[in-house]
């Protein structure tokens, strides 16, 4: 083969290609289905809403709930743990987030029980912010369930929610 | 290779090694030529494919009556412990030989780590069983799941949650990997197929490992290369055959022990209570076999950083053979490394100790400390050592010290009747 036959593209060079990138699409087409069965099924997504009754609740008390197999607390926060979460400065946090975003009805926080570091769910009225703490790997939250101390990277999640009357909250 | 050809006696073998030959590769494996001077450090190959293949016998009959299904998993764990016949046995025997095994491919590991057998021409050796102990270590890891007692539950939220760290996709990835939003059913189904799956992926692995080693040769406790033709070598049958089914009575022994005497010493008792997804238990630890890992990721403060510090500490494992720049390959040579090995298998078992233990105050300072130094001694120490260290001279041949009647080599080489006889 000489030099500038090497060089220019000829008609096999083209079937070549045009091959091997058909083949490439079928292959992913192939692969994505065995890839996507994985994810989440339409029964799980299902489940992507759940109604609470939080009429029982005092205030200072906390109820657990299970929404999409993660457990949520739902606090009644006492005006003293209201006042301490909205009186912090937000430069002292690792991240940084308002209590008033956090809890639009400041007497109401609903959180994810999960801990942002590995997936734990953080004990009640421990550690050294007096209200979430993770056993597994020591991580401190505040009463805003705020990150403060030890390995978790964010705050606990809020999910979406709303309060469909006063005595009950949609989580999802 | 046997440097002989091979031909069946009998026609019928002939006839079928002409078309498969199956006897001239049982030839090879029976005469494989084997270093003399081999000791007991060598017998875990041979250990550790009877426990691989322990662990997919029982394995199989343990899926004839496991049910994977969070509903139904803990309690047919309980029934294959009560009702099925020789249940407990067999499950006893799976549970402990996943035990049994890490501990002989720890041996094994550092065995390959003092007499320098991950060295040229032996890298891909090494490579392949470094493949092999991760896919061990994700295979028990997802065993220890099934059962879906608290702990299986709890270290599988947080081993799949090491992926949430990775930037931007890892909540998709952990979702993906749960089939839903938490460690649930789907996860479950999932964990058992793959457990199922991964101990023949092992075996597959472990052919070519063997494969591998056959290339060159084993290598052996001076390190130096057989001189070929000479009186180095042993034919692997009966000698080596013979010494390791000593070994692994020896090693049978020690397994039969925790069968049948503590059965229950090696696990949690936490995994005899069902999974409950609203309680995480107050000290989550995996299996004593992580335990130098798990110290690892909890020593760094942030939670990506941790993660890539964990894969990290297996990963240099991979590329040793280029970290390690020194020619020599045995420790007997080399008497500045031998300190640093020990070091390192102490550093290893200190690691393992604070894994164990609460990740705060003293402890979490020597587990600091102890991953500083795992990396200093792959990362730094080891390509250093190898230029700057003064190794002792290396025997002749590896029948020169045994001729010599000293395990001593200065003292053989010395020995002015070995001289006239070489």
């Amino acid at each position: 083969m000489s030099d500038s036959e090497k060089k220019k593209p000829n008609r096999r060079d083209f079937i070549v290609t045009a091959t091997t990138a058909a083949g490439a699409v079928g292959v992913g087409a192939v692969v994505w289905p065995l890839v996507d069965q994985m994810n989440p099924d339409a029964s799980v997504k299902a489940l992507a809403s759940t109604e609470v009754d939080i009429s029982a609740v005092e205030p200072g008390q906390s109820i657990t709930v299970l929404w999409r197999g993660k457990p949520v607390f739902i606090k009644r926060r006492t005006q003293d743990e209201i006042d301490s979460a909205r009186a912090v400065d937000l430069s002292e946090l690792k991240h940084p987030e308002k209590d008033e975003d956090r809890a639009k009805n400041p007497e109401w926080l609903v959180m994810l029980g999960v801990c942002t570091h590995l997936g734990c769910v953080p004990l009640n009225d421990k550690g050294d912010y007096g209200a979430w703490f993770c056993p597994c790997h020591g991580s401190h939250y505040d009463t805003s369930g705020r990150i403060r101390k030890g390995p978790a990277p964010t705050n606990m999640e809020v999910p979406k929610y709303e309060f469909v009357n006063s005595n009950t909250i949609k989580i999802g | 290779m046997s440097d002989h050809e091979y031909t069946p006696k009998s026609k019928v073998g002939k006839w079928f090694n002409d078309r498969l030959p199956l006897l001239t590769l049982a030839n090879h494996l029976t005469d494989y030529p084997t270093p003399k001077n081999l000791n007991y450090w060598w017998t875990f190959g041979g250990i550790l494919t009877f426990c691989l293949i322990t662990q997919i016998i029982t394995g199989i009959v343990l899926g004839m009556h496991y049910v994977a299904h969070a509903d139904l998993a803990f309690q047919s764990v309980e029934h294959i412990m009560r009702d099925v016949n020789y249940g407990w046995l067999i499950r006893y025997v799976h549970a402990n030989g996943a035990s049994m095994f890490f501990l002989a491919v720890y041996i094994h590991i550092f065995r390959s780590l003092y007499y320098g057998s991950y060295k040229s021409p032996r890298e891909v050796i090494w490579i392949i069983g470094m493949l092999i102990y991760f896919l061990m270590m994700a295979t028990a890891f997802m065993g220890y799941v099934l059962p879906w007692g608290q702990m299986s539950f709890w270290g599988a939220t947080v081993i799949t949650n090491l992926f949430s760290a990775i930037p931007l996709v890892g909540e998709s990835i952990t979702n993906w990997l749960w089939g839903g939003y938490s460690v649930d059913n789907p996860t479950l189904t999932r964990f058992f197929s793959l457990h199922y799956l991964f101990p023949f992926l092992i075996l597959g692995l472990v052919v070519l490992h063997i494969w591998a080693l056959h290339v060159p040769g084993n290598n052996n406790p001076i390190g130096i290369d057989i001189k070929k033709p000479s009186k180095d070598t042993v034919p692997f049958h009966p000698y080596i055959v013979i010494k390791d089914a000593f070994a692994l009575l020896i090693f049978l022994l020690i397994f039969a022990f925790f069968v049948f005497f503590s059965p229950n010493i090696l696990g949690h008792a936490d995994n005899y209570i069902e999974a409950n997804p609203l309680v995480t238990p107050a000290h989550i630890v995996p299996e004593w076999y992580l335990l130098p890992f798990y110290a690892i990721l909890r020593s760094v403060p942030d939670k990506l950083l941790g993660v890539i510090a964990m894969f990290a500490a297996i990963f240099v494992l991979v590329i040793l053979p280029w970290l390690d720049t020194s020619k020599v390959r045995s420790t007997v040579f080399r008497p500045i490394y031998k300190q640093f090995y020990w070091f390192l298998v102490a550093d290893v078992l200190i690691l393992g100790y604070v894994g164990a233990m609460p990740a705060e105050g003293l402890y979490l300072l020597i587990a600091r400390v102890a991953t500083a130094y795992y990396f200093a001694h792959f990362l730094i120490i080891l390509p250093f050592l190898g230029f700057k260290e003064k190794t002792t001279p290396l025997p002749l041949s590896i029948t020169e010290p045994v001729l010599g009647g000293s395990s001593d080599m200065a003292m053989a080489r010395n020995n002015s009747d070995l001289k006239e006889k070489l």
